[in-house]
């Protein structure tokens, strides 16, 4: 057992760091909320960045014009930027850890070549077409149809929580193409350009009241079958390579932020005055703050520990589910002390004083975590039956 | 950066686990309960594995490990129960004669306002107490002192002390800051095994037992629960590890926050997987005869060895921002 970061790790940050210090100035100025073409143009310009330095896709392997760099480096790139304030995927985050790892292990080489080069460069953006009003946590039950006609698939039906939408240019999509099979043997996984005739893309306004979120509607729209990954009616399978994905990697950067916040909310709770001292002076308030401390440094080296099991054994282990139930309901008790160190200024998303606006948004913006990539009640089943090997 | 167990590290704990398995089967630990905790022949055997000795260097007996192993093999004891004072005896390798050959049974306690609780008093050769200007070898025939004859834990008999005198200097407060954390993270290595088998102890019994023609642990009510004891563990062995990992690597920096959230976690993952466990049992858990309440008592009893989980919040706290 070794925590201490190789002097390879150690350089790799060293140049990172210094390239982000670069970097970040000849970005764009962060945008509005809604602004959405400009959060798009933020975004990609990043990306882009990233991919002349030799960042881009950094868990990418080289093959495909990845960085390919470590387990070890990729927490490191995580960290660095994080910390930096440094933009994270943003929209890019289908493509770069759902759809583009789904095509490096799934899709024909022509659409590899086609697309990957394309979202490494942040010149695509993906979103993802799965959920359903009536397809949920039982996603396999999605009624969306496709049905072949010659070389397309004609689709007609209503996907949910489709991040990104508004600005996308491909969706990963999942149809049903057989629906006499069972559930989970009839779904097909395809590539859909966003601009197909019959695409209706509906934004959604969520409890953060912007619109991080669309409906699709698919009235009639025609996809080549060309645009297929794997075979028909094999898309459960292909799916489940984008999960494996969604819960792994994708709270890494998140958890680190979260460290990041929590050590500024100790900053706003020694200044925040509450009765005779400040909110830290109060000894529940405190120990409950260095207990949420204790349980983000624990899923931290939880991360490590998986990672290197991966690393080690080449699958990823256990962790992933056990990290995004905990990570997840840990992050909302955050939230909460965050609320509670704030009092009255939490009744404000504009900042009372600085950042206490963010805390407030944040509190928020975590309550879908724990809904979004599988519920904690679905983690738990999964927890309870495939690694503690309970009945059904 | 490699944060999983090397092969010498698996072979360890598989040989502490088998060693635990043979020598002290829930049966005979039960009846440890009637000798003060502690049978001198099983003590030995202890001692000839290696659990005392282990970090004491090879010219003084030991095997030059770090605290890395000693987590894994305490984390073991943990699981089986092993009662006694197995932590200070290990702390006291080295310093008090006879503690690492298994001849000497050490028992501590950390300096407090009176009245206080002496553990296993009747078994133990020597006593040792911590406090701020360091370690203090007690000469337990003059203290006064009462036996308690309903001990929380049957198998942690103890005594209400009042009146500790000063001793005989063993340790400056160096040495004291030591033993406070490495006992810390030793007893959340206990308490880590102790939160595992509970959770096994407890999937076992929902597998089995039926209810509504059915194993009740098809029911996500208690599913869930089980799921949670399984979390609680892995995020509490995530700590426990890395806190000794601190303590053995210097350059990780001061290890402080790494051993209070260690120990914070470790014990909430014992006493909450316990009182889980009682739950999930039914009836049968609130019987002596099913073994969770042994489980249960022993954690209460190191949730508050070597600070409790309030104490170590607000350590972590306190660094927070250092």
């Amino acid at each position: 057992m070794d925590l201490l970061w190789s002097d390879e790790d150690e350089r790799f940050r060293a140049e990172l760091r210094a390239w982000i210090a670069g970097a970040l100035p000849q970005l764009p100025p962060e945008s509005t909320r809604e602004d959405w073409q400009a959060r798009r143009h933020r975004d990609t310009t990043w990306q882009r960045m990233l991919h002349d330095a030799g960042y881009a896709g950094i868990n990418w392997p080289v093959e495909v014009g990845g960085r390919g760099a470590s387990l070890s480096e990729q927490l490191v790139f995580y960290e660095e930027i994080t910390n930096a304030r440094a933009p994270n995927v943003g929209v890019n985050f289908v493509g770069l850890l759902h759809a583009g790892p789904t095509l490096i292990a799934e899709a024909a080489e022509a659409q590899r070549s086609r697309h990957l080069p394309a979202i490494l460069r942040g010149d695509e953006v993906w979103c993802q077409g799965f959920s359903e009003p009536e397809a949920g946590s039982d996603l396999a039950s999605l009624r969306t149809r496709a049905v072949r006609d010659g070389d397309d698939y004609v689709i007609t039906g209503h996907k949910i929580w489709t991040s990104f939408a508004q600005v996308s240019d491909y969706c990963e999509l999942l149809v049903r193409t057989h629906p006499d099979a069972p559930k989970h043997k009839g779904i097909t996984w395809l590539i859909l350009p966003m601009d197909t005739p019959g695409v209706d893309v509906r934004p959604l306004r969520t409890v953060l009241g912007s619109s991080e979120f669309s409906e699709l509607y698919l009235d009639e729209v025609r996809v080549p079958v060309a645009n297929r990954v794997g075979a028909e009616n094999d898309g459960w399978r292909v799916a489940m390579v984008t999960f494996s994905f969604e819960r792994g990697t994708s709270l890494v950067s998140e958890m680190v932020e979260a460290r990041r916040q929590l050590d500024e909310l100790v900053k706003v709770a020694k200044v925040v005055e509450r009765g005779r001292g400040t909110a830290w002076d109060d000894t529940g308030l405190r120990r409950e703050i260095g207990h949420a401390a204790a349980e983000l440094d624990a899923l931290w080296n939880m991360v490590k520990r998986t990672v290197s099991e991966a690393a080690r054994t080449g699958v990823p282990g256990v962790g992933a589910s056990v990290v995004k139930l905990y990570y997840t309901e840990l992050i909302q008790r955050i939230g909460d002390l965050a609320m509670r160190v704030l009092d009255r200024a939490s009744l404000s998303l504009d900042d009372v004083y600085d950042h206490s606006g963010h805390f407030v948004e944040e509190r928020l913006r975590v309550l879908a975590l724990t809904i979004a990539a599988g519920s904690s009640q679905i983690q738990r089943n999964i927890i309870g039956e495939r690694i503690l090997g309970l009945p059904r | 950066m490699d944060f999983t167990l090397s092969s010498d590290q698996e072979a360890l704990q598989e040989a502490v686990r088998k060693l635990c398995e043979g020598r002290f089967p829930i049966g005979r630990v039960r009846a440890m309960a009637d000798v003060g905790g502690v049978d001198r022949t099983l003590w030995r055997e202890l001692a000839d594995a290696g659990v005392f000795s282990l970090r004491l260097s090879e010219d003084e007996g030991g095997a030059g490990l770090g605290m890395a192993e000693a987590a894994l093999v305490f984390e073991e004891l943990g699981r089986a129960l092993v009662p006694g004072p197995l932590v200070w005896t290990h702390l006291a390798a080295g310093l008090i004669r006879g503690a690492a050959e298994g001849d000497t049974v050490v028992g501590g306690l950390q300096r407090q306002d009176e009245p206080f609780l002496v553990e296993h008093p009747d078994v133990i050769d020597v006593l040792v107490a911590v406090d701020d200007d360091g370690l203090w070898e007690v000469d337990r025939s003059r203290l006064s002192a009462r036996p308690v004859s309903w001990p929380l834990d049957p198998l942690t008999p103890v005594h209400v002390a009042g009146g500790l005198l000063r001793g005989e200097r063993r340790g400056v407060p160096g040495d004291a800051a030591r033993w406070r954390m490495e006992g810390a993270v030793l007893t959340g290595a206990f308490l880590l095994g102790m939160a595992g088998a509970l959770t096994e102890m407890s999937v076992a019994y929902a597998k089995e037992r039926q209810q509504f023609d059915k194993a009740i642990g098809s029911f996500q009510a208690i599913k869930h629960l089980l799921a949670d004891m399984f979390v609680r563990t892995e995020v509490a062995r995530a700590a426990v590890y890395a806190a000794a990992v601190h303590l053995d690597e210097p350059a990780l920096g001061p290890p402080a926050r790494a051993v209070s959230g260690a120990k914070l976690l470790a014990g909430e993952a014992a006493t909450l997987n316990a009182k889980t466990a009682t739950q999930v049992h039914g009836g049968m858990g609130f019987t002596w005869e099913v073994d969770v309440h042994l489980y249960l008592k022993r954690a209460w009893v190191l949730d508050v060895a070597f600070g409790t989980g309030d104490m170590h919040a607000d350590t972590v706290a306190t660094l927070i921002d250092d």
